[in-house]
């Protein structure tokens, strides 16, 4: 058990470990000189140029460069020299080309609006997924199963910035039942919060209900075929202990997989939520910061999105040992 | 309705003239098509047959397994006097794991993978015994798999199935069926999934505690060898239908039906000569869709007589054997009895366990 989990996190580092290298190899690969965008969009001479090239350290070997910016991660740096010199303490991400602000202070104005987005979506989707995944299962060729199946054809095949946008229209502007969709921080006003919320939720989670309920649908017709089942049948449970204590707690397990993966990939930045609700999340900064070659802004939210999706893989692991007895083993 | 045992009132399960059929796509299955049998508490019925003849179907019809909705059941299913096939869902369920319990072929796939041995004991304890406390439970789940012979039974309920052994995982599913002191177990295919040296100690421990609880036992298999092991009666199937049917040492030392002959001849015997060519049934068992007219089992049959001859055309009744000293030996055949001996006698009796 213990040494199961020791080689996941260890593999987990490696991961991440991989994921900066790469990363920060793709500052020289880009398209574009640092130096100059910093330089500004007004013509730069190549004195200017070259003066912020030798601060910014980026005429030394890569793997110095590399070990500079990872020392910022753990213990804090000093970007540039002299009197140009930014401070920027752990964990430092960079700082950033445009407005010479420490990266993270620009994303964890971010994280709270993404994270706010996609753990109400996630609830939303997941809950609703469940259940017309398992009644649709239970009640297999009845108009329940029929309307769900709809449902989730419906679900998938809409986009979000339509649905988004349909919503908004109704409930704000034409029932006006709703204000316009805003971030408020949840400990200011935790009722503004909801209201403004609200119809993200409800957008990103319909949306992504839909593979959820085929999936809870699909397992759980899986399971109710089972041997165990047909036991617990034979023991004269009732229909509920043997549909949900039987069938259901077997057929959640790869449901409980998929969901930890989808909500640590979401929370690297939702941009297309965002952006439809004009929200300023990490999907909207990382974008922004690729059209503006930002790099050091670029390279800070994949290496978060990375970490997300790394830790939600050991995450999984763990929880599926706790769910299946089996996997404790070996 | 022929007489015989297989009829017996007031035996404590009475199956009379039993259909289950399933609607599909294709076509109506006739699973089971006119079965009457009856077993009595203490005593052994092997219902024998290939795959697909009917056998589970029956078992699954005695517990009110079936799903409704998509099964047609008529005929009679008598638990203790009462109706099991007119029951409604609520009340079987009190039935179920109560007075009549079932086995089922693998115990890997039929105890649950997320929960502890115990734990699974313990539901079926409860279910039935709505105001027993979760330590009643236990002690009752340690005390059962103590008499299933598994050791070590108080470190042994906390574990898992996937940490049992295979025959062991048969020993709890077997203590499990009998938490409650059921009247009827239902076995179907026990010791199918299991290794041969640990299928005789299984069917011992049926065997034993069926002396113990005097409980009416159902196996269900297709292999010889278990049913000469531990039944008192046997049912051969075929097609749904009963082709055979006397005791033990009727069924399997003086077999009438053409059908049993060819089960005994494909089973190698250890006493027989290692040389000598085993007789296998030819063919396959029918589609429960479109069986053959006549009897089902003409067109695998070496001796049906076809040509105007009623195997294909008339379906054969179950009918008791005249010969003295040989009652209650039941067979669907259209030969005579007399052809059906000297057949016996000549091609079969060489061949395979039959020897």
């Amino acid at each position: 058990m213990l040494r199961f989990f020791t080689r996941r996190v260890l593999l987990a580092v490696l991961t991440l470990f991989a994921v900066s290298v790469t990363t920060f190899l793709l500052f020289f690969a880009a398209p574009a000189d640092p130096a100059l965008t910093m330089c500004g969009s007004r013509i730069c001479s190549a004195d200017a140029a070259e003066r912020i090239r030798t601060t910014l350290g980026l005429d030394r070997p890569i793997a110095e460069q590399y070990a500079e910016y990872m020392k910022g991660v753990f213990v804090g740096r000093d970007v540039g020299t002299g009197s140009d010199a930014i401070h920027c303490p752990a964990p430092c991400l960079g700082v950033s080309f445009r407005n010479h602000l420490p990266v993270l202070d620009i994303l964890s104005k971010g994280f709270p609006i993404t994270i706010s987005i996609v753990l109400g979506g996630a609830i939303t989707w997941l809950t609703l997924g469940l259940i017309l995944g398992t009644t649709a299962a239970l009640r297999r060729g009845s108009p329940v199963d029929r309307f769900s199946i709809g449902f989730s054809l419906t679900g998938a095949s809409m986009q979000i910035y339509v649905l988004g946008l349909v919503l908004v229209s109704i409930f704000v502007y034409q029932l006006g039942w709703l204000p316009r969709p805003t971030y408020t921080p949840l400990f200011d006003n935790p009722f503004k919060f909801v209201i403004g919320m609200l119809l993200p939720w409800i957008t990103l989670g319909f949306i992504n209900s839909a593979a959820y309920s085929r999936l809870s649908r699909a397992q759980m017709l899986e399971t109710l075929s089972e041997d165990f089942v047909r036991t617990a049948r034979a023991k004269g449970a009732s229909l509920r202990t043997v549909n949900y204590r039987h069938a259901l707690r077997a057929a959640i397990t790869p449901i409980v997989t998929i969901f930890g993966l989808d909500l640590g990939a979401s929370l690297g930045g939702v941009v297309i939520t965002e952006s439809t609700f004009n929200m300023q999340g990490m999907g909207q900064i990382s974008v922004q910061a690729v059209q503006n070659l930002n790099l050091p802004v670029v390279m800070a939210t994949v290496l978060i999105a990375a970490t997300f999706v790394v830790v939600s893989n050991v995450v999984v692991d763990m929880l599926y040992a706790v769910i299946d007895p089996r996997v404790r083993l070996s | 309705m022929a007489e015989g045992k297989h009829a017996a009132p007031g035996a404590y399960l009475q199956v009379e003239d039993l259909k289950v059929q399933f609607s599909t796509e294709d076509g109506v299955v006739r699973a089971v098509d006119g079965l009457t049998f009856s077993v009595e508490r203490g005593q052994t019925l092997g219902i024998v047959g290939e795959s697909g003849s009917g056998k589970s179907v029956t078992s699954l019809a005695i517990m009110g397994l079936h799903n409704r909705k998509r099964t047609a059941i008529a005929g009679k299913v008598l638990v203790d006097g009462r109706d099991v096939a007119a029951m409604p869902d609520d009340q079987i369920r009190r039935l179920r794991g109560q007075q009549i319990a079932m086995i089922f072929q693998d115990p890997l796939t039929a105890l649950h993978p997320y929960y502890t041995i115990g734990r699974q004991i313990i539901e079926a304890y409860k279910i039935h015994h709505r105001g027993a406390s979760k330590a009643e439970g236990r002690k009752r789940a340690i005390e059962m798999l103590d008499r299933v012979g598994i050791p070590r039974p108080d470190k042994r309920v906390d574990q898992y199935p996937h940490e049992f052994s295979g025959g062991m995982r048969q020993r709890a599913m077997i203590a499990m069926a009998l938490v409650n002191d059921p009247e009827l177990l239902i076995a179907d295919e026990p010791t199918t999934a299991l290794d041969v040296t640990v299928q005789a100690q299984i069917l011992d421990l049926i065997n034993d505690l069926q002396r113990e609880f005097n409980t009416a036992v159902i196996i269900i298999t297709h292999d010889l060898g278990v049913v000469s092991q531990v039944a008192d009666d046997v049912l051969v199937m075929y097609a749904g239908r009963m082709a055979e049917y006397g005791t033990a040492q009727q069924v399997l030392r003086e077999p009438q039906h053409p059908y049993t002959w060819g089960l005994l001849s494909s089973v190698p015997s250890l006493h027989g000569d290692a040389d000598e060519d085993l007789l296998p049934i030819k063919g396959n068992p029918p589609s429960l869709i479109n069986v053959p007219p006549g009897c089902a089992f003409h067109p695998r049959c070496r001796y049906a007589m076809l040509d105007g001859g009623p195997c294909d055309i008339e379906i054969p009744q179950l009918l008791p054997l005249t010969t003295p000293g040989d009652s209650g030996h039941l067979v669907a055949c259209h030969l005579s009895e007399r052809h059906r001996r000297d057949v016996y006698a000549q091609d079969i009796a060489q061949v395979g366990v039959a020897q």
